[in-house]
């Protein structure tokens, strides 16, 4: 050991193009290692001096401070307005949104749909959990049929509350989206996968092809009221049933 | 040129370079108008999928630096609400024209004066203010939107237009002014360029230690302050020597004029206090007047929005009844004659 001192190797380190706070997440979230993927990402294509953080509302809402890049606070649901917004009068500029399943798939369908819709030349990454994580575990439009939450303390009944949207394959039938994939990061196999998928929708954009989205599937240990360990055997026992992973379009 | 035209191009020549809105009726041909002229200039023109996101498109748009606008009327500013008070809450400049129609609800697309609360006390959540300016004619509403997209970036804030259906859809022969030199205008250092060369910026309008926003929102109230001492415009017409004063706004304010020239030409000694500036409120030079005459009459084309401003100035010191039609119906200059009649003694 002690022969090798003088010649250690940093082999891994805090990704440049985030700050020193802290994130704000729970432990075992998955949403701490996307936001780690997003900044290693912005690292590799060296764009930490244009790229520009469109933060939601949720668990989120202040990753624009974990970020040494330019970022914004979007109203919940219109991020993909907000990115169209700064996009269309800069174009030079590398824009994500980062949006969970109530800010993109319930009160910002809209935006969500039509910003696809128009291939906007820009990076959607839609964390799917299921879940209102930072309300307090409320149901999701893609809360599981039968999956309890706060707001069905029964189980989602499908009778009342319809299924779970998915929406990546809800867009997947539109023309423009350049690259649309399903990604988890419940193994190491799947993280390493799940990174290339955002390098991938990342250089999309660089490359000016036009509108990427990378959903994720990822857990909520708090309101799932699960272990992390316990999360990760339900995404792959249940969770992956209803939403199966891999790439929706791609035309890169 | 329609009054929608000219505030269109009017906008083009201030400096606007991004557009982001959706058909409603009667402000239709300013979206048309963009759509037509807008790629010209290099600008950004996007037909939105709701009034929601034109209003959280401008957001985005005027964060990255550039002077910004979106029109609609009464319904579809009802839904930017939430987007002007994010602008607010983030001190974001815009310019939001309202050509406003009859309502509540759908209403229907005849002028109307009926958005005047929702302009000038929120609307949206929160406390804020918009500056909101209040043109009479087409001339005056060229010269009112170059005045919005200044007064926005000067202070940060958005500048609301109140025109109305009558406003937008009139043809006026007007001049519009010569293009502005865009470098010409102040350099915006906080604006989302990509942080090169400097630390991020950060737009928000999140602050979630309580000690935190109240900061935030002193810093805005001062500046709110200071608007109301520097900013407050009006016109006045035969008021010297008036004992009876109409106080009314935009297409209102208008008709009113013709109406002076009946009443002065009868011996009546009307004049007209019309506030450009709805907010800031020409409450000092009401007060004054209020004690000058024997009666302001506010007109309105609504159920009395504006009155309960012009009756806050006037304090007591003079009569101040009111005249309103609702529902679209637009009084002429004999309807407030004889309005104005009733009073003189």
């Amino acid at each position: 050991m002690s022969a090798n001192m003088g010649h250690m190797v940093k082999v891994f380190e805090r990704p440049r193009s985030l700050t020193d706070a802290q994130f704000s997440y729970c432990p075992g979230c998955h949403h701490g290692l996307v936001t780690r993927i997003i900044a290693h990402t912005i690292d590799e294509l060296d764009i930490q001096d244009r790229a520009v953080v469109v933060a939601p509302v949720g668990c989120a809402v202040i990753m624009y401070e974990w970020f040494r890049c330019d970022g914004i606070q979007a109203a919940h649901g219109r991020a993909c307005a907000v990115a169209t917004g700064i996009k269309r009068v800069n174009p030079n500029l590398i824009i994500f949104t980062y949006q969970g399943d109530g800010d993109l798939a319930a009160i910002g369908i809209a935006e969500s749909i039509h910003a696809a819709n128009r291939g906007e030349n820009i990076t959607v990454i839609f964390i799917n959990n299921q879940i209102y994580g930072m309300t307090g575990g409320q149901m999701a439009p893609t809360t599981l049929v039968g999956q309890r939450a706060t707001s069905c303390p029964d189980g989602r009944d499908a009778r009342l509350a319809g299924y779970p949207i998915r929406f990546a394959e809800m867009i997947a039938q539109l023309d423009a989206p350049v690259y649309v994939t399903r990604q988890a990061l419940c193994d190491q196999k799947r993280i390493i996968t799940a990174s290339r998928a955002i390098k991938k929708a990342f250089q999309c954009q660089v490359e000016g092809k036009g509108y990427s989205l990378v959903e994720i599937v990822t857990n909520c240990p708090t309101n799932w009221r699960m272990s992390p360990v316990q999360t990760n055997n339900y995404l792959m026992s249940e969770v992956f049933k209803e939403f199966p992973l891999g790439d929706l379009v791609d035309r890169e | 040129m329609t009054g929608n035209d000219a505030m269109a191009e009017t906008a083009i020549c201030a400096g606007c370079r991004a557009y982001f809105g959706y058909p409603i009726t009667p402000q239709n041909e300013l979206l048309e108008y963009m759509a037509a002229h807008m790629p010209a200039v290099g600008g950004a023109f996007v037909q939105a999928e709701s009034e929601i996101a034109a209003i959280n498109m401008c957001y985005g748009a005027s964060a990255a630096g550039v002077r910004t606008m979106t029109s609609s009327s009464g319904p579809g500013i009802s839904l930017k609400m939430e987007g002007i008070s994010y602008l607010a809450g983030a001190d974001l400049p815009c310019v939001i024209i309202n050509v406003a129609r009859g309502g509540p609800g759908l209403g229907n697309i005849a002028p109307a004066q009926a958005d005047y609360f929702q302009a000038t006390k929120g609307g949206g959540h929160g406390d804020y203010h918009m500056i909101v300016l209040g043109p009479a004619t087409i001339a005056e509403a060229v010269e009112l939107v170059i005045l919005a997209f200044d007064l926005a970036d000067k202070y940060r804030l958005p500048v609301m237009v109140l025109s109305d259906g009558m406003l937008g859809q009139m043809m006026e022969p007007v001049t519009i002014p010569e293009p502005l030199d865009l470098a010409s205008l102040p350099a915006k250092p906080w604006a989302l360029t990509g942080a090169r060369g400097r630390g991020p910026n950060y737009i928000t309008s999140y602050f979630i230690d309580p000690n935190d926003l109240s900061q935030m929102s002193s810093k805005r109230e001062s500046r709110y302050r200071k608007i109301e001492e520097e900013e407050v415009r009006y016109r006045e017409t035969e008021t010297s020597d008036a004992s009876i004063v109409i106080v009314a706004y935009g297409t209102m304010a208008r008709i009113a004029r013709t109406a002076i020239r009946m009443a002065r030409s009868q011996g009546i000694k009307l004049g007209l206090m019309q506030p450009i500036t709805l907010w800031p409120f020409p409450y000092a030079r009401l007060h004054t007047l209020s004690s000058q005459v024997t009666t302001i009459l506010t007109v309105e084309m609504s159920a009395g929005q504006m009155v309960e401003d012009v009756r806050l100035a006037a304090a007591d010191r003079a009569e101040t009844p009111f005249y309103g039609e609702l529902g679209g119906l637009v009084p002429t200059p004999k309807d407030i004659l004889g309005e104005v009649r009733r009073h003189v003694s």
